[in-house]
């Protein structure tokens, strides 16, 4: 393999890891904040023990979240550096403030809020972690302008004397930020870390459910679990619906501002009216139209989901081959005749359909939740316990297969020209933005350590969290006292409690 | 003046941030295995740099970030020719940030003895390569000019010379000394004793091997006699940890040799002036500040949003230091956070045990 394909592996295999990790920070954090500002407003000791026993899921998380980001910075300079000349000037800004203004704050609040219990008064301790989980959400923001401006630049020229795009002046920097392609990918991203945070809250409390009820501790089950699946349950139906919203006007977004990926998508070879949405396509694997056979469509949709309309002379949408004789035309004297405008068929095809079913997995759960737990009711079915562990790992999935979608989907391009303005040059293919200097051999010894150091830092990754999953809650006090199963709510607030705390700190989680 | 000129500056304060800052943290992680004799002794080390380890990274972040969009080609060119000792820098801060975190998240002496070698070696590496890289930058490399690019030829083993391993060496003591003059300075008790001696010795290891890369540099590599003042600087503050250590006084210690690093950078950063990479094949290959800049309409905003920014966070961060400004002592340390080694067997017996 050549150094381009394996620094491409490279690319795909670090921040697809990394990508696993940070929905969950972003979704968790600010879950666990409301968590711990519940009981800091109302001292009930059940919001006690989902603030530890979440917050301790979310530092292990964070921690491999934080190490893996580090490569990603430095990548650009390593594996593209060829990318990093060319854009640098307007691709950089974006890195640089997403450390100056959100890693800063996350990274210095997450430390006050890890060792500051007991040392901080107890609001400002708990607006450590908000601090940390708009931290969280503030990064996304700059890292999908940077990524944003690739899939569509804006507020960018070309300069024939450094060779490079630049920023159109001051005025430029605004255009990147607020590019309409950043606005739809963030919403997008940041709705569906939200449905991956709410669904392992959700699940991990569905299964607790049924784990305490059995064991006997109906307590628990309906004051701690039960609370706790609530605040996931909630987070996934606001979320989910924001998912699909979004969704919907990103999918509308890229057919103006990249056709061949969302034909692609499609597997859709000639421009068409009406065109239909197939629910399973196969086709071989040489990337050409000709094995292409839809087996089962819906008319009208996917022409309603790029355009809006389902029939009619609006509805038309260009084909795979209507772009790549359009590219070839127009990029003729640049790049010669032999490049492939189109995106890998089966893995842009694929990848949107696993996006699309395994974000809406989460469902499951979501519906099965609200309605075991109506009414203040625990269930100890087996089903509902297998069904939470089983949705679990969904959204995950989702947002990964997403990510891969929207990167393939954009090849062969690095960054794609912008439909808009196609003349003025800021437009680069991936083969161009690779470093010269760097050989195959380099590339591919540290394709091999970053992926084996990435799979053993996974497996404790995963046994740690699934340690601290198994290890529950400590017991209530009311489990203590009594073995009844009277639940009411009120009267753990008692101000006693409260005042015993502050001596001496309770959710610990320094080392 | 002029914007590039001022964002080299800013790239340089932002690179001394990370090393006075992130030094100490090294200099700890690399005395936790060879200094620390028990579990008691390992958490008070891990404590003095606890709340605010994960902070003082992010300045290498904003480092990095800054020169990618100030410097675009001084990045490009920069992290690819350095690929490898990029690549081990990158591995080790991997392993340290795993190791810090999630040592205490299970209660057993093998899992945390593990993690204690892995913060350990994940500490050395970094310290002494980021000594090489900047001795590299100061001795200047095998960079050509590839259709109309600069570029790093030379390969890895370019970048190894006596002067630049040195340079490693350097980088190593400096920030051990700083580790051991930062436990002295945050704990108390037992531990504070053991590293002010040590801090004692290490100052003079460290005021040697630091004197000698630094005359080198500035009698070989440097065109300007401007950078003797910064030199001296360095110099002198040294010589002034050696005393305030011998004093025991820690905070001294601590501010002067935090000086010495500040001046070191000022030195580095003055003998590459007007470049950000000098050629030693032939000086018209050099990448110059000028070169390698962003466009005006970058750098202006870059402007805006650090003088902005770069107060505030300032700020926050010295209040971290102010909130944990205790010292710390084996008396603190209680119990034991995390879970025992093994894992329940059978989780509804355990559970219905409680």
């Amino acid at each position: 393999m050549e150094a381009l394909d394996l620094a491409r592996w490279q690319f795909g295999i670090t921040t697809v890891y990394h990508f696993i990790l940070v929905p969950l920070t972003i979704g968790l954090s600010p879950l666990v904040a409301i968590m711990h500002t519940a009981w800091v407003r109302t001292g009930n000791e059940k919001w006690h023990r989902l603030t530890k026993f979440f917050g301790k899921v979310l530092l292990i998380n964070f921690a491999l979240g934080v190490a893996t980001g580090i490569v990603q910075e430095f990548q650009f300079g390593m594996n593209w550096s060829e990318y990093s000349r060319f854009v640098g000037d307007i691709f950089g800004a974006p890195l640089a403030i997403e450390a100056l203004a959100a890693f800063f704050l996350e990274s210095t609040f997450l430390g006050l809020w890890i060792f500051g219990e007991g040392r901080l008064p107890k609001w400002l301790h708990s607006a450590c972690i908000w601090l940390v989980a708009i931290g969280t959400n503030l990064s996304a923001y700059w890292i999908l302008a940077a990524n944003s401006w690739m899939q569509h630049p804006v507020g960018a020229v070309y300069n024939p004397e450094t060779g490079r795009a630049e920023l159109d002046g001051v005025a430029g920097f605004f255009e990147v930020m607020t590019n309409n392609t950043l606005i739809a990918a963030f919403s997008h991203t940041i709705t569906s870390a939200f449905l991956v945070g709410g669904t392992f809250v959700a699940g991990v409390c569905g299964w607790w459910i049924v784990r305490s009820v059995r064991a006997g501790r109906q307590h628990e089950a309906r004051k701690v679990w039960r609370t706790g699946a609530y605040v996931g349950l909630v987070t996934m139906v606001i979320a989910g619906l924001g998912v699909a919203v979004t969704g919907d006007f990103q999918g509308k977004l890229m057919y103006e501002q990249q056709p061949a990926k969302m034909s692609a998508a499609e597997a859709l070879c000639e421009g068409e009216e009406s065109a239909a949405f197939s629910l399973l396509t196969i086709g071989d694997l040489s990337n050409s139209c000709e094995g292409v056979r839809h087996l089962i469509q819906i008319p009208g949709v996917t022409s309603f989901l790029g355009t809006g309309h389902f029939s009619g002379e609006e509805s038309y949408l260009p084909g795979v081959n209507d772009i790549q004789q359009e590219y070839t035309e127009r990029y003729a004297d640049q790049f010669g005749t032999d490049v492939d405008y189109v995106p890998n068929l089966a893995v842009t095809y694929w990848t949107f359909r696993l996006m699309i079913g395994l974000g809406m997995g989460s469902l499951a759960l979501a519906a099965a939740g609200l309605w075991v737990l109506r009414k203040g009711r625990v269930t100890d079915t087996t089903w509902f316990s297998r069904l939470s562990l089983a949705v679990l790992p969904l959204p995950f999935l989702g947002a990964s297969f997403g990510w891969i979608f929207t990167e393939m989907g954009r090849q062969p391009w690095v960054v794609h020209p912008n439909p808009a303005n196609p003349v003025d040059q800021v437009y680069l293919l991936t083969q161009d933005g690779v470093s010269t200097v760097v050989s195959a051999g380099t590339v591919l010894t540290s394709l091999v350590v970053f992926t084996l150091l990435y799979a053993a830092l996974g497996v404790v990754w995963f046994l740690l969290i699934k340690r601290y999953v198994l290890e529950g809650v400590e017991p209530l006090a009311d489990d203590l006292a009594t073995t009844g199963d009277q639940d009411d709510d009120q009267d753990d607030a008692s101000p006693g409690g409260d005042r015993e705390e502050e001596l001496e700190p309770t959710l610990s989680f320094a080392y | 003046m002029d914007l590039p000129l001022l964002w080299f500056l800013l790239i340089a304060v932002l690179w001394t941030g990370y090393l006075v800052l992130e030094g100490f943290d090294f200099g700890v992680g690399m005395l936790l295995k060879p200094f620390a004799r028990d579990e008691k002794e390992r958490r008070v080390l891990l404590r003095t740099i606890g709340p605010v380890w994960d902070g003082n990274e992010v300045w290498l972040l904003t480092a990095g970030g800054a020169t990618f969009a100030a410097f675009p080609e001084w990045y490009a060119t920069m992290f690819s020719g350095m690929y490898l000792p990029l690549l081990l820098i990158l591995l080790a801060l991997i392993v340290r940030v795993c190791a810090i975190e999630w040592r205490a998240k299970i209660d057993d002496p093998v899992w945390r003895n593990r993690w204690d070698w892995a913060h350990t070696v994940g500490a050395w590496v970094p310290a002494v390569l980021w000594g090489v890289a900047f001795a590299n930058l100061v001795q200047g490399m095998e960079i050509e000019v590839v259709d109309g690019n600069h570029q790093l030829v030379g390969g890895f083993f370019s970048l190894l010379t006596p002067f630049t391993v040195l340079g490693g060496v350097m980088t190593a003591v400096v920030f051990l000394t700083h580790g051991a003059v930062f436990v002295a300075l945050k704990t108390d008790g037992e531990v504070r004793e053991r590293a002010g001696v040590l801090a004692q010795r290490l100052s003079v290891v460290s005021l040697v091997v630091a004197g000698v890369w630094a005359v080198v540099a500035q009698t070989q590599f440097s065109a300007h006699s401007l950078t003797w003042l910064p030199l001296t600087v360095a110099a002198a503050s040294l010589v002034g940890v050696v005393v305030a250590t011998r004093a025991r006084r820690e905070g001294w210690a601590f501010v002067l040799n935090a000086v010495a690093i500040v001046a070191a950078v000022a030195l580095i950063f003055g003998v590459m002036y007007p470049n950000v990479m000098p050629s030693s094949i032939d000086p018209a290959y050099s990448l110059s500040i000028d070169q390698a800049a962003s466009s005006p309409a970058t750098l202006t905003v870059m402007s805006v949003v650090a003088l902005l920014l770069v107060p505030v966070v300032l700020a926050y961060q010295g209040w971290t230091y102010w909130v944990f400004r205790k010292r710390i002592s084996t008396d603190h340390i209680h119990g034991h956070e995390g879970l025992p080694p093994a894992a329940p067997q059978d989780a509804g017996q355990s559970a219905g045990a409680r």
